[in-house]
């Protein structure tokens, strides 16, 4: 099942990772540096999902689900939350914001491919 | 696998390089809080640098690392929340915590052994900010991992690719429970209308309830409105789902992670009814909520036994969530049947950013020097043929001049990197010894964006560290003296770095008690470097600073006594074609210059000649040329001569006496005079035989095995391949002006002897 990924990521070091993670699996996988970077880089694809950070510069990953969630065409893309924080609240206001998921960092490439699997068709 | 690891490795070198930069945005960040400014930005900034390291850390399994940064990372997210403030103490805990970081940063990239002592006292320094929160260790990072991704590792077979809905064979009939380790779940599911705002999909969630076992699907439809009162957007469809498996309860659970709180789901195993798990929905969503929808088909009233094949049509026919992406006739679960899309390419970043081996870099840079080299000897022979100067050719020449300095400039534009850096390390280097010698230090750094060539920055690392140390330790008072100065307690080091005519200048300057410059004479009479009787100006004794074997120091202390003393700073300066002076002002405070070449690979030159020989100066010190006439010069005293430059006088130096090329010259009238300007302000006059040109010259650097003569800085080819000496006027006239000066200074003694 090849899904078309958009990844949201800060950190270069985790944009890396996340690719290394997905291109093995047949993803075609697209990422972005920052919350208003991602809307830009969403602007152009159609992703069958999309996996963002939450603690980023400009635009956090709260304030991008909710941008993503504001536009029509993706009011039910699954969006994935990749975070080092477990905490229930924040997990709470990742849902809140419009997330289906979540995933906690440091995360396993099967596990990433799998959660995607789950909350994509 | 093992292009996998290669690009692993490729991935942790990069997240090393990322390291850095994060770094260097946390002192950057602590440094404005230390500067007083309150902004959340701010404190984000350094919050997500740790916050990233710790994230990439963790990829990569450094255990400690992690450890480390989510402790500190923990801390300052008690700053962000404004829960804790930003006192000075703390400032001084975040920025040795920072330095950690660093250290740990640099330990897991070199594999060494972590230094837990050091961390165990950060650690504890960090947790006196939490509280006695703090105290308790936390959990480990793994025990809150996500964990429903395990479900489908346990399946037997291939578990990695869900199957298909559709593709499934038709379900058996219902086994009896007696068979091993196989239970029987009944599940009901009732969906609210957040479940689908936020990108969940029942369809999917059942789906993946089946990669765990056998199952029938019921949806139950009674709750469906009239179509008349439907909101489009209130789900009201409840499923009720037999499910025979291996798996645990917890398991089937954790497939409803996402979507717990945002459903009504009851677990029960079938024959244990204590089993029960139930998950309610928030009760307040129940007034939008309720039931979907459903078209037509869903209208009827009693619950209707649907395959699992069909549950993607139900759902899909549902207007919320709004166009889901698949054909109703072909269920979502089968997007590998659906043609790729094509890749569209992300916009570009901003600011694109290529990592370049330097080898390249250098090989590049030497490539352009040689053809510096090219195009001088190209432009003279054209010259030389007597070509009009109005010729295509010389045109051509001109513009191949212009775009070989273009070139040169670009190429010196890649090797050019702020020296913020190399400031950062410094500031470092003050609160580490500040601390060893217990004093109140801060470190002030201007022009850190001053950009400089890599080489020079990464060769300039160590004197600049034994000059803060030494301006610490040596030049800034104790805490009581600066008290009894009627200072205040905290002394300042000022690091600045400017570019000036040509060139970077760097200063350290302090506001301690200046040289004490009857001490530094007394100490160079007491090892033999000076005659006891010598008369020297402030200027000359803040020289002997810089001597081989001059210390100030009463005792070694532990920072800059390490034997190094200024000779090996200055030395290294020299090498790196710059050149280092200090004035100092007693009570106030010591400042030490360093002017240093932008490049060391080619210089703007002016070639003369004197005495027959080719010499070349570097064109930014020569302040003006003028010729001199009868009546210019006047002697002071035998050897030593000043020139009259408009209204003032300026000592002159003949260039070819200066360098033993010939005697002094007698009759100086029409020789050619080059006022230099040297970097404490004052002007001195050179004396040369003829001003040849001025070009762009590659610095050919001497070999060590040439002993290092005063005054000359390297060699270069010129056009036509003749090798010529690159001079290092100041030094040559500094050189000249003390050796006057010790000639003076003995004459005196032997006139007192006489």
């Amino acid at each position: 099942m090849s899904l078309e990924i958009l990844a949201v990521d800060d950190s270069r070091t985790m944009r890396d990772m996340i690719r290394l993670a997905l291109l093995p699996a047949g993803f075609t996988v697209h990422t972005a540096d920052d919350g208003i970077h991602g809307v830009e880089v969403l602007d152009g694809i159609e992703p069958d999902a999309i996996i963002t950070d939450i603690n980023m510069p400009r635009m956090d990953g709260f304030g991008f689900i909710d941008a993503v969630r504001g536009q029509d065409r993706h009011r039910a893309t699954p969006i994935l939350v990749l975070t080092t924080e477990a905490a229930p609240e924040l997990k709470q206001r990742a849902r809140a914001a419009g997330a289906t998921g979540w995933i906690v960092k440091p995360f396993d490439p099967e596990k990433l491919v799998k959660a995607l699997h789950m909350i994509a068709s | 696998m093992s292009e996998q690891n290669d690009a692993m490795a490729e991935i942790r070198a990069s997240f090393f390089i990322e390291c850095e930069e994060l770094l260097e945005a946390l002192q950057d960040g602590l440094q404005i809080m230390d500067d007083g400014a309150d902004d959340s930005e701010t404190i984000n900034v350094v919050f997500r640098a740790v916050h990233s390291i710790k994230g990439g850390a963790g990829a990569f399994g450094l255990e400690f690392l992690v450890r480390f940064a989510h402790r500190y990372e923990t801390v300052l997210d008690e700053v962000r929340a404004e829960r804790l403030a930003v006192t000075p103490d703390a400032l001084k805990v975040f920025y040795q915590a920072a330095d950690h970081l660093s250290d740990l940063v640099r330990i897991s990239r070199d594999n060494l052994p972590a230094p837990e002592e050091q961390t165990q006292a950060l650690l504890v320094a960090l947790n006196a900010f939490l509280g006695e929160d703090g105290e308790v260790e936390e959990a480990p990072e793994e025990e809150i991992d996500f964990s429903p991704m395990g479900i489908s590792l346990d399946l037997g077979g291939d578990g990695s690719d869900l199957p298909d809905l559709d593709d499934l064979p038709p379900l058996p009939p219902l086994p009896g429970l007696d068979e091993p380790g196989t239970r029987r779940y009944l599940i009901r599911f009732t969906p609210t209308a957040e479940l689908f705002e936020t990108g969940n999909e029942p369809a999917l969630l059942l789906r993946n309830l089946h990669a765990l076992g056998e199952m029938r699907v019921t949806c139950d439809t009674s709750e469906v409105p009239e179509l008349g009162q439907l909101v489009p957007e209130v789900p009201h469809l409840t499923w009720d789902i037999t499910l025979e498996t291996e798996a645990e309860e917890a398991e089937i659970a954790s497939i409803f992670e996402f979507v717990e709180g945002l459903c009504r789901l009851d677990i029960t195993r079938e024959g244990d009814a204590e089993t029960q798990i139930m998950i309610e929905g928030d009760m307040e969503t129940g007034e939008t909520a309720g039931a979907v929808v459903a078209a037509a088909e869903s209208a009827a009233p009693e619950t209707t036994d649907i395959a699992v094949a069909e549950v993607p049509e139900a759902t899909a026919s549902l207007p919320e969530p709004e166009p889901v992406p698949e054909p109703a006739k072909e269920p979502p679960v089968t997007p590998a049947s659906a043609p790729p899309k094509p890749a569209v390419q992300a916009p570009p970043a901003a600011k694109t950013i290529v990592r370049v081996d330097i080898d390249r870099i250098e090989r590049l840079v030497n490539l352009v020097g040689e053809l510096v080299i090219n195009q001088a000897m190209l432009s003279q022979s054209l010259e030389q043929s007597g070509l009009s100067p109005h010729s295509d050719a010389m045109n051509g020449l001109e513009e191949f001049q212009r775009l070989t300095r273009d070139i040169q400039d670009s190429v010196m534009m890649i090797r050019a990197q702020p020296v913020k850096s190399l400031f950062q390390r410094m500031s470092r280097i003050v609160r580490e010894s500040s601390g060893a010698v217990d004093k109140d230090v801060r470190l002030i750094v201007h022009g850190e964006d001053t950009e400089v060539d890599k080489t020079v920055i990464e060769r300039l690392a160590d004197p600049l560290t034994h000059m803060i140390r030494n301006a610490v330790d040596h030049g800034l008072e104790s805490k009581s003296a600066r008290a009894a100065a009627g200072k205040p307690e905290q002394g300042q080091v000022h690091l600045s770095a400017a570019h000036r005519s040509g060139r970077v200048v760097i200063e350290i300057s302090d506001d301690g008690a200046g040289i004490n410059r009857p001490k530094v004479q007394q100490l160079a009479i007491d090892k033999g470097l000076i005659p006891a009787d010598a008369m020297l100006s402030d200027t000359e004794i803040d020289n002997l600073l810089f001597m081989p074997g001059f210390s100030t120091a009463d005792k070694v202390s532990d920072l800059s006594g390490r034997g190094v003393g200024m000779d090996v700073v200055r030395t290294a300066i020299q090498a790196l074609g710059g050149r280092i002076t200090t004035t100092s002002q007693p009570g106030e405070g010591t400042t030490f210059s360093i002017s240093l070449p932008l490049t060391l690979a080619v210089l703007d030159g002016m070639v003369v000649e004197v005495a027959d020989e080719t010499l070349v100066l570097p064109l930014n010190v020569v302040v003006e040329t003028l010729t001199l006439e009868a009546g210019d010069v006047q002697m002071l005293r035998p050897g030593r001569n000043v020139v009259r430059v408009r209204s003032g006088f300026v000592p002159l130096l003949d260039l070819g006496g200066a360098l033993g090329y010939r005697a002094p010259l007698e009759d100086m009238t029409g020789a050619v005079v080059l006022l230099i300007g040297q970097e404490d302000g004052s002007t001195a006059a050179l004396m040369i035989d003829n001003i040849v040109d001025q070009r762009q010259v590659v610095i050919k650097g001497l070999d060590e095995s040439f002993h290092r003569a005063p005054g000359i800085a390297a060699a270069t080819i010129l056009g036509d391949g003749q090798i010529a000496l690159i001079l290092d006027p100041s030094d040559i006239i500094s050189n000249a002006m003390s050796m006057q000066l010790t000639m003076a200074s003995q004459s005196r003694a032997e006139g007192a002897i006489a």
